[in-house]
């Protein structure tokens, strides 16, 4: 357990880590360190599935159930996402009955708060507290007092190795951190629970289809999904909410690294009404926008994303046409170094995500500015600290607040007898965008049907956007951008790298998948 | 205190989307947190030596960790694999790297597999190739199985197939080991290398809603009530206890949200399944003895 023998960061060096733990999936990231500050930053994907590919000539319904299975962290966006892309080409986007949009609400909003709670705890928490401290813990808890005889027996897996010399926090504040780790394992079960009621199992639900869900709408189970919200409310707001408080107190520093790009996209999420089928004029819980270098907020356009693969391993068959342009896989191809392409929103790389989605909700004003501003007020904060590691926690366990809030809502809202979902034609042709925040950030599917079976599918991820390469102007993704700059302490235990990065909650296997750019390695996507 | 025997576990991720992992932190009984701390059975604890997902260390202290197992715990640990193994290309999926390469995670999986006293294929991906190697497999997936015959690897093979699959299965099985032993618990496994005790029955046979099979009630559309046969339902080819045990604490399982079941557990997932909304073809499904004609009752 003992410290290891520490190196400064003051010659210039190139630090790999590979693989970053306690993400969702397959990462890498290379930082170049000189004067003890990081010059450069290469972040990598280092698994390749080809998922789009393995979608093409498939049924457009089995879409929603395989696209799931790109992520068993996050299957529940991937499912709305999918749902919503066909539901457009479907013609149904507009005949979703309201059981149906508030259900698939339910089962997006349980599988945010499951991610939230998951990320700040089971994954980011071991960056801060100090689980060894516990093994003098001499209170009456039988959790911890099961950490402690877990010490005592000296094999220490899965929390040593880790990196040593930078857990600051006092006794009290690390052993209520080590308590919520314990708790959280059970609240975001039961988070998983609520989707399960709804939509079948989880991960990988069922229930979710175009034209709303299959589900029965039954007051068990509201009165199921009611007493788990209790639940997980009382650890909102007793446990995660003061957490998130209590590090920032210890760690005030990460209010200052971190920023990254200061561009930021989001599609909203939630939908409130069918008033509107575009989906980036919805009215959302969370609203859709861009906040540019100027730090102004506008409506965000499908129209402006493209996606760039200088830096990616893939490699484009010059003589297609953007729709039917064909990519090939290119592992040698010199040059790339990941798997990840790079997205780009109006020609610049741009953050998805809470904060994201925080900045915006808070600059279109409602249900997010009070909650944020009483937040920064309790913290003593400027609102531009928010774009920073702790802005980012911050900014989910605010946002798991609302979503409880909202949840309750809702299932006041649901018609017993009345249906959930409308019967489905697959037409010959059809073409359709889904655009939707997921807990990571900004998702899009879009799909194109021919023949009545699947003949395009494209996902542009959050992750994608967040673990972008450099694009062909040079300019490095979010993540990258968010390291440049940052002083590396101890490059033998290099926490500052990895808190920043995980700050953004990758997701790797979300991220990575086939593009199908047109002759100049760019392709345009557009609502459709 | 007498001293407690580790059970060593290294769970490796593939081709894989973590749902097998997050799967396995939905147990109910034991919950994840008194399975990493608290011992299994009395006397003996799981040791969850690697699990990018969870662990603590990173980068090379955690590499350090995969290359020391395969030494100080020959013999002895156990694989939990994750995911299909792509060979298309070595860079299709490289975990780690060693003197300035990428490692690829087949590379790994096998080493790993050939050192350990058991793998255990967690998921449908592992077990059977799954999505990833289903059609065109664009990155060259295989099953682990696959790969131990390539590269003539004897370690016993244990397929808790799903997608994902229920954490009883696995922990079940675990427990099944550390109580049993591996020899024992290899006399209950099925032709797929699948625990009997969790996939001896189809999910036909126990579904709730047979009583509408046996009286024709069908659905018509999604969402309908009714027996979900027309609308694709695998439960007729898939043998899993998903109607009993059903998932996330009890709480529900596909067919009771309404869900055709999907074949998730079989090696016919996807593709021999797909289109998976269209009625199951019955000359496919040679396999599976149910839609065989019955047999006539027995008669006084």
């Amino acid at each position: 357990m003992a410290s290891p023998a520490s190196r400064s960061a003051a010659q210039r060096e190139t630090i790999v880590i590979d693989p970053i733990s306690r993400i969702e999936g397959h990462m890498r990231v290379d930082v170049v360190v000189d004067g003890g500050e990081v010059k450069d930053a290469r972040c990598s994907g280092t698994l390749f599935r080809g998922f789009e590919n393995i979608l093409v000539g498939r049924q457009p319904l089995d879409a929603v159930r395989l696209t799931q299975r790109v992520c068993g962290v996050c299957p529940m966006i991937h499912g709305t996402a999918s749902a919503a892309c066909l539901d457009a080409a479907l013609g149904v986007a507009d005949k979703v009955p309201p059981n149906g949009r508030i259900v698939r609400n339910l089962l997006l909003g349980s599988n945010y708060l499951q991610s939230h709670i998951l990320h700040f705890f089971t994954l980011a928490a071991l960056d801060y507290a100090d689980v060894a401290a516990l093994a003098d813990y001499d209170g009456p808890e039988g959790d911890l007092k099961a950490v402690r005889a877990f010490i005592d027996r000296q094999d220490l897996a899965p929390f040593f190795p880790r990196y040593e010399g930078d857990y600051r926090c006092d006794k009290k504040t690390n052993t209520d951190l080590v308590r919520g780790y314990v708790k959280a394992l059970t609240i975001r079960r039961i988070c998983h629970e609520m989707i399960s009621v709804w939509g079948g199992k989880m991960p990988h639900d069922v229930a979710m289809v175009p034209g709303g869900v299959t589900s029965e709408i039954t007051g068990d189970k509201i009165a199921f999904t009611l007493s788990r919200l209790g639940e997980i409310r009382d650890f909102v707001e007793e446990t995660y909410i003061p957490a998130v408080f209590a590090v920032a107190g210890a760690y005030g520093d990460y209010f200052d690294i971190g920023a990254g790009c200061r561009r930021y996209l989001a599609y909203g999420t939630f939908n409130l009404d069918d008033a509107s089928i575009d989906p980036l004029k919805r009215n959302r819980l969370f609203p859709a926008g861009y906040i540019g270098a100027d730090g102004r907020l506008v409506p965000a356009s499908a129209d402006k994303i493209t996606e760039d693969v200088t830096y990616a391993r893939y490699t484009a068959e010059c003589s297609a046409p953007p729709a039917e342009g064909k990519t090939v896989a290119a592992p040698d191809k010199e040059g790339a170094y990941t798997w990840l392409k790079a997205p780009r929103y109006d020609g610049a790389p741009a953050e998805v995500g809470p904060l994201a989605r925080t900045l915006i909700g808070y600059a279109a004003g409602g249900v997010v500015k009070p909650q944020v501003d009483a937040a920064l007020k309790a913290a003593r904060l400027d609102a531009g600290k928010l774009r920073s590691v702790l802005g980012r926690h911050l900014a989910r366990a605010l946002e798991s607040r609302l979503i409880v809030g909202a949840m309750v809502d809702w299932l006041g809202q649901l018609k017993l007898g009345e249906p959930a979902s409308v019967a489905l034609t697959i037409p010959q042709e059809g073409r359709g965008a889904g655009l939707v925040d997921g807990p990571r950030g900004a998702l899009g599917h879009w799909i194109e049907i021919k023949d009545k079976v699947i003949g395009r599918y494209q996902l542009v991820v959050p992750t994608t956007w967040n673990g972008s390469p450099r694009d062909a102007s040079g300019a490095p993704g979010p993540i990258e951008q968010a390291l440049i700059g940052t002083k590396v302490r101890d490059r033998d235990n290099p926490f500052e790298v990895t808190r920043i990065i995980r700050s953004f909650d990758p997701c790797l296997a979300c991220a990575v998948h086939l593009v199908t750019p047109s002759g100049d390695g760019r392709v345009v996507y557009r609502a459709m | 205190m007498p001293k407690v025997v580790e059970i060593p576990v290294v769970w490796m991720q593939g081709a894989a989307c973590t749902g097998c992992v997050v799967s396995l932190l939905n147990s109910l009984s034991p919950g994840i947190a008194r399975l990493v701390l608290r011992e299994l059975v009395p006397g003996k604890h799981v040791s969850l030596r690697f699990l990018v997902t969870a662990m603590a260390g990173q980068g090379r202290q955690v590499m350090d960790v995969v290359r020391d197992e395969t030494v100080k715990d020959k013999g002895n640990y156990i694989l939990v694999m994750e995911g299909a193994l792509p060979l298309g290309h070595p860079m299709f999926g490289t975990v780690g790297e060693e003197a300035g390469r990428e490692i690829p995670i087949a590379e790994i999986a096998a080493t790993l597999a050939r050192g350990a006293a058991a793998v255990v294929c967690m998921g449908t991906c592992a077990a059977f190739g799954g999505i990833p190697a289903a059609a065109p497999n664009p990155t060259g997936c295989v099953s682990m199985s696959e790969l131990a015959a390539r590269e003539k690897i004897a370690t016993p093979i244990i397929n808790i197939p799903g997608c994902p699959p229920h954490p009883d299965w696995l922990i079940g099985s675990l427990t099944a080991v550390a109580v049993y032993g591996l020899a024992t618990v290899a006399t209950l496994l099925d032709d797929l290398k699948r625990p009997k005790i969790f996939f001896g029955k189809l999910v036909h046979e126990t579904c709730p809603r047979r009583a509408d099979f046996d009286a024709a009630r069908f659905a018509k559309k999604l969402g309908d009530p009714g027996c979900l046969y027309l609308l694709g339902c695998r439960g007729p080819a898939s043998y899993a206890d998903c109607p009993t045990r059903m998932f996330n604490s009890g709480t529900n399982w596909c067919i009771g949200a309404g869900g055709p079941c999907h074949g998730c557990v079989e090696p016919e997932f996807p593709d021999r399944f797909s289109p998976l909304y269209e009625r199951i073809d019955d000359r496919r499904m040679d396999r599976f003895r149910l839609l065989q004609k019955p047999a006539t009752a027995p008669t006084a």
